[in-house]
């Protein structure tokens, strides 16, 4: 990658953005600790609403392609959603889609079951609001200074490759902190020449297996009889595999990277790593991965036991809706 | 994205007729137009309609297009690959294209069989050849496999197919290991007096197969012994064989029957007399069994049972009685398997109303099959079941358990001609009057109506309906202490009681009850109601889509002796001509596990119908056995970390012709059609 218009002394320059996210990303990358310093150290931050102050206008103002590095974390809801990967893919050598909502549409994603006044009513007239007026939210307003714009909320909640050209995938909600140190360590040994960047539309900061690959836990030969939730056992094998014990556990069919640390801490993976390399859709891939190790034949009983799967939309579809094959809840 | 003009494949597309099959309901010249044209972006050089792509002409018509036109791809837009996917992958080949780069679109049994409206079952084609011409891009040259077929044959039950299997291959000069689980061969077919509908003497034709299945030098016979395992594939099989104890040492014992006549315990014989008659504790199944050696019955063995006896081991003249047997494991490999594990007999005590087990003089087939027997229990006196009184009048009820939605839908087959049979054996024995109540007589094949027309001429009286009950409560004079049969004949249109002194029950065939598990061993499947299911229900009867596992006789579904026999045959036949060709080849349509993205979460573990999985416990990975596996895809659907991925079934293959069935707007809503 050649940093082209940048002057050898001159840093290289990085930004960071949340679009429709609940803002741990950022957490999770203040979490690298003193390798934060690093980043400071090596790039020139031009941009990162969270931690410094910035105006679109500046970032309007730079050269295309000036920016080196882009972590862009949060899916599309909106239109200033949207002008903003547009907006920072032009400015940017490298835009990575980092964390499940920019990449999958995650839990804002889950929206897309609803339509967009169902949504409205949720928040706007639901028994929790207090909403005397019925006010509704519009894209102009007029006041006696002037006309306010708020941006246009969309029907359905796009992923950043949706909308985009996206170079890199890091995956997690949120990627975990080991997992960004050693994607800067990378970009870094990229930058002294000492490495090269990955194939174009990778996935990094993540394993090319699936969770069960870092679980510790014992396992079987599958067969399902039962699925049961957690505060419905009495104690949990703490040494078996959680999917043979009847808890649904997502991983099996989530990428590596985490280290398994819900399966470790007696907590079912859910899902945040997104699908296994090559995957089209993380939902279907689980469901008929299930279905194949039901351990039955009479069609009463299978029923039963899938009754038992809590929320199937939810716990299949909770990170990934957006991107599925499915992409909303409603066909047409 | 468009790969530019000179990358592109070169593509011909072949419309089929197929006589009116396809054409009545399919425009085919529109389809084959509108794919010139419509396609000519994805590489559609050619197009074409013909009215019998199968034949000669239509095969060359392909070869000659590759050849002149450089074509790169073929579409076949026909019948199913089933049928016909070997011709034009052979017309490919011939011209010099590697076969697996072809592709046929099944246009008549999922569009021109399927519906009746022209418009759109044309605009439905012309979808599923856009599917197949994106998938046959994406298609890779494949080589076939070639597996060497090892010359030994493992035959399963020695029933009639079986040993008429065994002896086929035996006599062309390859070994064979019989495995039958009784402690002799015979099957069913031993239990009969005569067979229907030449009332040949049953052990007159029998036994001489029986001796030389027996004593045939290419015949390894393991009777008392069932198969515990089996593992590899076509052309290698590993066999474990499991030889329960005899407590006879086969290599001492003369067959002489002295220890059978000096045992002191009398045993009810369940088994081969139907529970009519008496054996011993050791014993043989028949006079004629092959082998000749007894079996020693634990559960009913004095010395078994209290620690002494053993009269029969004091007795026997070569010490060949051995109470310390235990379980023997043997291990053969074979190239091939047939197996002839036979059928069980419909349990009548499953229709209550007819009373067997609860009404005295209520008996089934094979129950009358030993009472009519010369070497039966009675020596062939047909009597009721106090042993000296001879029925004066007998009814013969056919379909018990077949035909009838409660048991089976299916029909039994033989039943009809068995029932035919028995009514000629009751009138020739006992001159009785005898009535046989039938829903539909069915006598097809050679001799058959012939036979029920003599049956018919002896006197036998034909009662058309379903009988209702069986009862011994008497409503009317005559018919006290009798059986009364209550029908509706249908022909003349009333109920009917029908007094007799003796019922038979012809008792319906099933599969056997242990199927589904030796279905499971051998890594075949069952239909549901647990018949072995052949390859093709009228091209390959007596193949299964196990490579290398064989069909023949009842497992298959109920027949008759000449039937099983022509089976036993045919798969011998089979056998033989695979041993003599010395290899074959094998569709290279496989599954992969890769072992870098498999997680070990074991979830395709158990699923493989041809046991073709294998765990690495100690690496943690799935892996599967190529010269197993058969491509069915079941794994690969539900692998969660999308680490199998199938030959001819990737990703960008199954997703190409999703992309091509929906690349054009299609003027009518083909979704509404699918339901
Ligand atoms: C009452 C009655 C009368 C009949 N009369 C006639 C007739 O007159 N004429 C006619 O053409 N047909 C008749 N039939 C039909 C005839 O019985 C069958 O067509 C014939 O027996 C089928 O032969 P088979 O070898 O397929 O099965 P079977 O005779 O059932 O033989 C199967 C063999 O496999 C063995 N076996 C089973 N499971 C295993 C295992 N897991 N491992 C090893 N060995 C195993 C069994 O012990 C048996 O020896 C009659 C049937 C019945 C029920
Ligand atoms: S507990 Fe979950 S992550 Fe661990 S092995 Fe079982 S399915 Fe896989
Ligand atoms: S175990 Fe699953 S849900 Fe938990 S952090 Fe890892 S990937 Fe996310
Ligand atoms: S595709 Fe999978 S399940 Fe099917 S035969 Fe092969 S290994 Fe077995
Ligand atoms: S299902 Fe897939 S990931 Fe799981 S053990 Fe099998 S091959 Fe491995």
């Amino acid at each position: 990658m050649s940093h082209n218009g940048s002057k050898p002394t001159e840093k290289p320059k990085f930004a960071m953005y949340w679009a429709s996210s609940c803002g741990g990303c950022e957490i999770a990358v203040l979490n690298i600790g003193p390798k934060i310093l690093d980043v400071d150290a090596a790039f020139d931050v031009v941009f990162w609403p969270v931690a410094m102050d910035a105006k679109y206008k500046d970032v309007e103002a730079m050269d295309d392609g000036s920016i080196l590095l882009t972590l862009f974390n949060g899916g599309i809801r909106n239109d200033e959603n949207e002008r903003l990967a547009n907006l920072l893919r032009r400015k940017s050598q490298i835009l990575v889609a980092f964390g499940s909502c920019a990449i999958e549409g995650c839990i804002p994603g889950l929206a897309n079951f609803s339509s967009q006044d169902q949504i409205f009513d949720a928040v706007y007239a639901s028994v929790s609001t207090d909403n005397a007026g019925g006010i509704r939210p519009k894209t102009h307003t007029t006041v006696p200074e002037g006309i306010l714009h708020i941006p246009e909320f969309y029907p359905v909640l796009k992923t950043l490759d949706q909308v985009v050209d996206v170079d890199y995938y890091m995956p997690g909600c949120p990627p975990e902190s080991h997992q960004i140190a050693t994607v800067i360590d990378l970009v870094l040994a990229v930058l002294e020449g000492k490495a090269e960047l990955p194939p174009k539309g990778a996935v990094i900061g993540a394993g090319d297996s699936t969770c069960c690959d870092e679980c510790p836990r014992q396992r079987n030969v599958k067969k399902i009889t039962k699925f049961v939730r957690i505060h419905e056992m009495d104690a949990i094998d703490p040494d078996l595999c959680l999917l043979e014990q009847g808890i649904l556990c997502n991983g099996m069919a989530t990428r590596s990277g985490c280290g398994a640390l819900c399966p470790q801490h007696n907590a079912p993976c859910i899902g945040c790593y997104g699908p296994a390399e090559g995957v089209v859709d993380y939902g279907a891939r689980i469901m008929s991965a299930l279905a194949s190790v039901i351990d039955s034949r009479d069609p009463d009983e299978i029923e039963r036991i899938l009754d038992g799967i809590p929320d199937p939309a939810g716990s299949f579809y909770r990170f990934n809706l957006a991107h599925s094959l499915l992409r909303t809840g409603k066909v047409g | 994205m468009n790969p530019s003009q000179d990358e592109k494949e070169r593509i011909g597309v072949y419309v089929c007729h197929c006589g009116s099959n396809i054409a009545g309901v399919v425009d085919v010249e529109d389809v084959a137009v509108w794919a010139g044209d419509k396609l000519a972006d994805e590489g559609v050089v050619v197009s074409r309609d013909y009215k019998f792509m199968c034949s000669s002409l239509g095969q060359e018509m392909i070869e000659q297009d590759i050849a002149e036109q450089g074509l790169t791809r073929v579409v076949v837009a026909a019948c199913s690959p089933h049928l016909h996917e070997k011709t034009f992958r052979g017309a490919c080949a011939r011209a010099g294209l590697n076969p697996y780069l072809s592709e046929l679109v099944s246009i008549r049994e999922q569009v021109s069989w399927v519906h009746t409206d022209k418009q759109k079952a044309t605009a439905k084609a012309k979808a599923m050849i856009a599917g197949g011409v994106e998938r046959v891009i994406e298609q890779e040259a494949l080589e076939p496999l070639k597996v060497p077929i090892h010359p030994a044959t493992l035959v399963v039950g020695g029933g009639i197919a079986g040993i008429q299997a065994a002896l086929e291959i035996a006599e062309s000069g390859s070994l064979v290991y019989l495995v039958e689980r009784e402690p002799s061969i015979g099957g069913h077919m031993a239990q009969f007096d005569k067979t229907f509908p030449t009332l040949d003497c049953a052990a007159c034709i029998l036994t001489p197969k029986m001796v030389d299945a027996g004593s045939h030098p290419n015949i390894e016979l393991y009777t008392w012994s069932e198969v515990e395992r089996v593992d590899g594939s076509v052309g290698n099989f590993t066999v474990t064989i499991k030889k329960k104890p005899r407590y006879v040492n086969e290599e001492l014992c003369t067959g002489c029957g002295i220890c059978v006549e000096k045992c002191t315990r009398n045993v009810i014989d369940g088994e081969f007399e139907a529970g009519l008659g008496y054996r011993k504790a050791i014993y043989t199944p028949f006079p004629q069994a092959v082998p000749k050696y007894p079996v020693l019955d634990t559960e009913n063995c004095t010395y078994f049972e209290k620690g002494k006896c053993k009269a029969c081991q004091l007795l026997c003249p070569t010490g060949a009685i051995d109470f310390e047997q235990t379980e023997q494991y043997i291990t053969v490999t074979v190239g091939n398997i047939i197996l002839a594990t036979g059928f069980d007999l419909f349990d009548a005590r499953r229709v209550p109303q007819y009373g067997y087990g609860r009404l005295k003089n209520v008996f089934t087939s094979l129950e009358f099959e030993r009472l009519s027997n010369a070497a039966g229990p009675t020596n062939g006196e047909i009597v009721l079941r106090d042993g000296v009184t001879k029925p004066e009048s007998v009814g013969i009820i056919h379909c018990v358990g077949s035909r009838d939605r409660n048991y089976n839908n299916y029909c039994s087959v033989i039943c009809c001609m068995q029932s035919l049979k028995f009514a000629h054996l009751v009138k020739e024995r006992t001159g009785a009057t005898v009535y046989n109540f039938y829903i539909d007589m069915r006598t097809a094949y050679k001799d058959y109506d012939e036979f029920y027309q003599h049956v018919m001429e002896e006197g036998t009286i034909f009662v058309r309906g379903r009988v209702a009950e069986v009862t011994d409560a008497a409503r009317r004079s005559g018919e006290e202490d009798k059986l009364i049969i209550q029908v509706e004949d249908t022909l003349a249109g009333r109920q009917r009681r029908i007094p007799v002194d003796m019922v038979v029950l012809s008792a319906g065939l099933e599969p056997r009850r242990d199927a589904k598990q030796v279905a499971h061993t051998f890594g075949i499947s069952c239909s549901a109601n647990g018949w072995f299911i052949e390859k093709h229900p009228k091209l390959d009867p007596i193949a299964t889509m196990t490579e290398g596992v064989y069909i023949a006789g009842c497992v298959q579904g109920p027949k008759d002796i000449p039937s099983s026999v022509a089976q036993g045959a045919a798969a011998a036949a089979r056998v033989i001509s695979r041993i003599n060709k010395g290899e074959i080849e094998l569709e290279p349509i496989r599954a992969t596990v890769d072992a870098h993205k498999c997680s070990g979460c074991r979830i395709c573990n158990d699923l493989c119908p041809f046991n073709a999985i294998v765990w690495h416990e100690d690496e943690m990975v799935t892996e599967i056995n190529h010269a197993l596996c058969q491509g069915c895809g079941t794994c690969v659907a539900a692998c969660p970390a999308g680490a199998i991925s199938g030959t001819g079934f990737s990703n960008e293959q199954v997703m190409s012709q999703i992309e091509g069935l929906l690349m054009f707007e299609q003027p009518v809503d083909l979704l509404a059609m699918a339901v």
